[in-house]
């Protein structure tokens, strides 16, 4: 007996929320950058399951999973740049502490 | 992942948990799509990760928010996990699964990628190089 679709987007759901939970409530900001990687992959599950068992059953799915793959390697990329340069400036990677924009 | 307190430790454990994904990815018969994911995720972003994480402040632990905060930020995520999981319960995809266990994975993926999605393939090079030159100039010191 296969594995059914649904325990493949349970699994992506449940991935999603882990990510989600830590992007929204951890201090750090490269673990901020670590969960949306994790929200990241888990929609890959779902594009790579939907083109195996969704309607109309074909590859696009795992070429948009690819696609997905690159553009978050390249963010990731940007973000931890981003990061070292303002630990330059601030000597903090704390998200609390760059508030500048606040009243 | 969460429950960990050290930013190393926590590091450790979303590498293996991408390692578990590429496992998902070759039981869903996609193996170009699970080699990728164990170069580029669990190669790649685990050790930029890592060297983000050791470049910048990771001696102290990882204090989370307050814990007003925190239990607002669980109660939506609890929140949005029901509603999927209703939502998935309730669908219903009739079709058979593609049969990927006939075909060459990595022949069909060339095929498609080169003459269906040639376009966002050439826009992703352009879109890779600006990000390596942009990552460059963000992350140099500054000349005096």
């Amino acid at each position: 007996m296969s594995v059914p679709l649904a325990s493949y987007l349970l699994v992506a759901l449940i991935l999603f929320c882990i990510g989600l939970y830590g992007a929204l409530s951890k201090r750090n900001a490269v673990i901020v950058l670590l969960s949306l990687e994790l929200m990241l992959n888990a929609v890959n599950i779902n594009f790579v399951a939907f083109a195996k068992y969704g309607v109309l059953a074909n590859l696009t799915g795992q070429i948009f999973s690819l696609f997905s793959i690159t553009l978050a390697a390249a963010e990731a990329a940007i973000g931890v740049a981003i990061l070292i340069s303002l630990y330059r400036n601030r000597t903090t990677v704390n998200v609390d502490d760059m508030d500048l924009l606040k009243r | 992942m969460i429950s960990l307190t050290r930013v190393v430790h926590q590091a450790v454990a979303i590498a293996f948990s991408l390692l578990g994904i590429a496992g998902i990815y070759f039981l869903l018969e996609a193996e170009f799509v699970a080699v990728t994911q164990l170069l580029v995720y669990s190669g790649g972003i685990t050790i930029l990760m890592i060297f983000g994480i050791m470049m910048t402040k990771h001696d102290a632990v990882d204090e989370s928010r307050h814990k007003g905060q925190k239990i607002f930020a669980f109660v939506v995520v609890a929140g949005f996990f029901v509603l999927m999981f209703m939502g998935i319960q309730s669908m219903n995809i009739q079709g058979e699964p593609a049969a990927f266990s006939q075909q060459n994975n990595v022949l069909e993926i060339g095929k498609a990628m080169f003459t269906q999605h040639v376009i966002p393939f050439e826009l992703t090079s352009v879109l890779l190089l600006v990000a390596m030159v942009g990552a460059i100039i963000l992350a140099k010191k500054e000349a005096d």
